[in-house]
């Protein structure tokens, strides 16, 4: 029989919450620690092979020097390199700092900043490393994972969509929040994957999957603008989670300065 | 074996997040214990500022992806207290069935795949399971249900989008709750043999005079609402709670320590806490079973803190099943309306870690002012420090591999959630 593939997952800032869809795949856990070698995987094991590793999933963005050295190592030793969720593809929430000074953030939090090491940004791994492949989402989504392991077991490409979350809420007869109730929904420039859950759910979609394919934010800004939505709550809309993704970095940018 | 020595646990494992931790020994003299957090500071408190009220439970379930409907729940029950907002009956019963789903998801994880494997001799639930698959499966089957109720209730289960200031976007399918009741039933019976499982492993014995604390309800568990009260007779309201608890910084951590004022004592938060001071409050099916587990309520020994989480999952399948049973009609009004205004609020819940507390201002812009929010794991840092300097002479006989990882299981009695420690641990013992 042929070598197990072996896996690793690697944490940079972050919540925790896309390494432990992997657990909270249940259904297929098992299953996935019988088919492939769980070689370094901290949040669920003591154990720790030594790489090379045939597939790394990397969560967190890089927010000190000591982690921008540390995923050089990490890129290294992974044959396959691919990053989960939000933080990891765009620079997650704690991106916001890009925008802000760091010295005053820290100021607000804690009593010697002296003790704190941290970058004046929050930056996504390919900033640093190549990257062979990027699952989306603020978390992401449990199945695209385990469809993304199997397809590396298989060789094949991962079925990710490209196409906007509006394309789901059509074909799934959800009756659009923007055009129904006037509400500033992201859902025509971000990437679906979600499952529609916060137009299903009677509310905006702010952005957890970041951009999608070839999207025009400044155009769907520039609806909101001229149906009378304030210039501040677009700003803070692009602003969330992927506000570190270039298409709504430079759209927040724009509005901001308009 | 040299007289001085040091164990470092460069990083922790089955926890959440990243820490470490250095112990100094000469001979059996412990020198120094140091938690060391190196989880990147991420500073949530101050993006924070600027923001709409809106926005802040969608932002804080961010802090942590384990436990996202804690923060989400602080953060509405404290703006809401700054806004004036009273939601009704049937949101509060509704939040609290989102608790409870939190909680058997988040207990069950601990339970089965990080900490029975520490009783139990393995270095992993996944390893576990080669020996013991039908465990793992069941205890995996409790947490999927967990998860399933959450999706219903929340849209999904790390990081729900259904959760508002003033209630939910939209009431919960009653069609699919009520079709989860079977699954529940069977949760309650699997969380019913999962006490007598846990109860029956063998706890080292450490046993400390812990100063605990909780929130408190008169007539039910712990979860969104109630007093603040402790072991030594504390008892205040949550307006109280920076009157007589203080953050301090450690330089060994981005995380801030909580101590209690005036001394400056550490104390203790969590499932064992809560049970001690809450006992009457369980749901009668847990509160008999806990009775009758052979463990002396309250205990002393928070390597218990398993049994204690196995008892909550208990009172929480209970409950679920009630408030599911009794939801009968969709309500009319899920939500209620608020305009930003300027005010002051602050709120205490009981994650499945333990006490977290929100204070926020919002300003005259109708926008986040001020933010301040205490997670579990930081108020208990200070008690997993003294717990090791009493536990490390116990486990100085043994090498350095056994000792480390007595002392790694120890650290995970309190399911430390650094990443949540939004400002949290590194073992390394040395015998110098």
């Amino acid at each position: 029989m042929a070598r197990k593939p072996k896996l690793a997952v690697f944490k940079f800032a972050s919540c925790d919450g896309c390494q432990l869809s992997l657990l909270d795949a249940e259904d297929e856990l098992l299953a996935v620690a019988g088919a492939v070698d769980i070689a370094y995987f901290l949040e669920a094991r003591t154990q720790q092979i030594e790489g090379p590793y045939d597939v790394g999933l990397v969560e967190g963005s890089v927010t000190t020097a000591h982690d921008a050295a540390r995923i050089q190592e990490i890129r290294k030793q992974c044959r396959f390199l691919v990053t989960i969720g939000a933080c990891a593809t765009a620079g997650g929430i704690q991106a916001l700092r890009n925008w802000a000074d760091v010295n005053d953030f820290i100021d607000r939090v804690y009593a010697h900043p002296e003790y704190i090491k941290t970058l004046a940004t929050s930056t996504p791994i390919a900033d640093h490393v190549t990257v062979d492949f990027e699952l989306r989402g603020c978390p992401i989504n449990k199945n695209q994972l385990v469809d993304l392991v199997a397809s590396l077991l298989h060789g094949r490409k991962p079925r990710v969509p490209s196409y906007a979350v509006c394309v789901e809420c059509k074909q799934r007869q959800v009756v659009c929040v923007a055009v129904a109730q006037g509400i500033a929904c992201l859902g025509p420039v971000t990437q679906a994957g979600c499952g529609i859950i916060c137009p299903a759910y009677n509310r905006d979609c702010y952005g957890c999957f970041g951009p999608k394919e070839n999207a025009n934010p400044n155009s769907l800004a520039g609806h909101y603008l001229a149906t009378g939505k304030p210039r501040g709550e677009l700003v803070r809309l692009m602003r969330n989670f992927n506000a570190n993704a270039k298409e709504f970095r430079l759209t927040s940018n724009t509005v901001e300065r308009l | 074996m040299p007289a001085n020595r040091t164990f470092v646990v460069k990083a922790l494992s089955r926890v959440e997040g990243e820490g470490a931790l250095y112990v100094k020994l000469d001979g059996d003299r412990v020198e120094h214990v140091e938690l060391n957090i190196y989880e990147p500071p991420r500073f949530f408190e101050s993006f924070l500022r600027g923001r709409s009220v809106h926005e802040v439970p969608d932002i804080t379930a961010r802090i942590c992806g384990i436990c996202p409907v804690a923060y989400q729940m602080s953060s509405c029950h404290a703006l809401e207290q700054a806004l004036g907002i009273i939601v009704t009956p049937e949101i509060r019963k509704l939040r609290r069935l989102l608790y409870c789903a939190e909680w058997i998801e988040s207990h069950s994880l601990h339970m089965y795949l990080l900490h029975a494997p520490d009783f139990l001799g393995y270095e992993s639930g996944i390893s576990m399971a080669t020996d013991h698959r039908a465990v793992v499966e069941k205890g995996l089957r409790m947490k999927k249900i967990g998860n399933e109720l959450l999706e219903i209730l929340g849209g999904r289960a790390i990081h729900p989008i259904n959760v508002t200031v003033g209630g939910f976007y939209r009431a919960p399918n009653r069609e699919a709750l009520k079709k989860l009741l079977p699954d529940l039933e069977w949760g309650l019976a699997s969380a019913i043999e999962t006490l007598e499982l846990v109860s029956a492993f063998e706890f080292p014995d450490l046993e400390m005079d812990y100063d605990c604390v909780s929130v408190k309800h008169s007539h039910e568990y712990p979860m969104n609402e109630g007093r603040i009260v402790s072991t030594s007779g504390l008892d205040i309201m949550v307006e109280q709670y920076e009157q007589y608890f203080e953050e301090r910084h450690m330089p060994q951590s981005t995380a801030l320590h909580s101590v209690l004022l005036p001394e400056g004592k550490s104390y203790l938060v969590g499932p064992l806490a809560r049970i001690n001071l809450c006992f009457d409050q369980l749901a009668p099916t847990a509160k008999r079973a806990a009775e009758k587990c052979g463990i002396e309520w309250p205990s002393r020994n928070n390597f218990q803190s398993i049994v204690a989480r196995a008892v909550e999952v208990i009172d929480a399948y209970e409950e679920a099943v009630a408030i599911v049973k009794d939801y009968n009609a969709e309500p009319t009004q899920c939500r209620i309306p608020y305009t930003p205004k300027a005010g002051k609020g602050c709120h205490a819940t009981e994650a499945p870690r333990g006490l977290i507390y929100h204070r926020y201002r919002i300003g005259d812009d109708g926008l986040i002012a001020e933010a301040k929010i205490v997670p579990p794991t930081s108020q208990n840092q200070g008690q997993i420090e003294s717990d090791l300097r009493a536990y490390v002479p116990r486990v100085a006989r043994f090498d350095d591999a056994v000792a480390t990882q007595k002392c790694e299981h120890l650290i995970r009695n309190y399911d430390p959630c650094i990443s949540c420690s939004t400002h949290f641990l590194k073992l390394t013992i040395e015998r110098g």
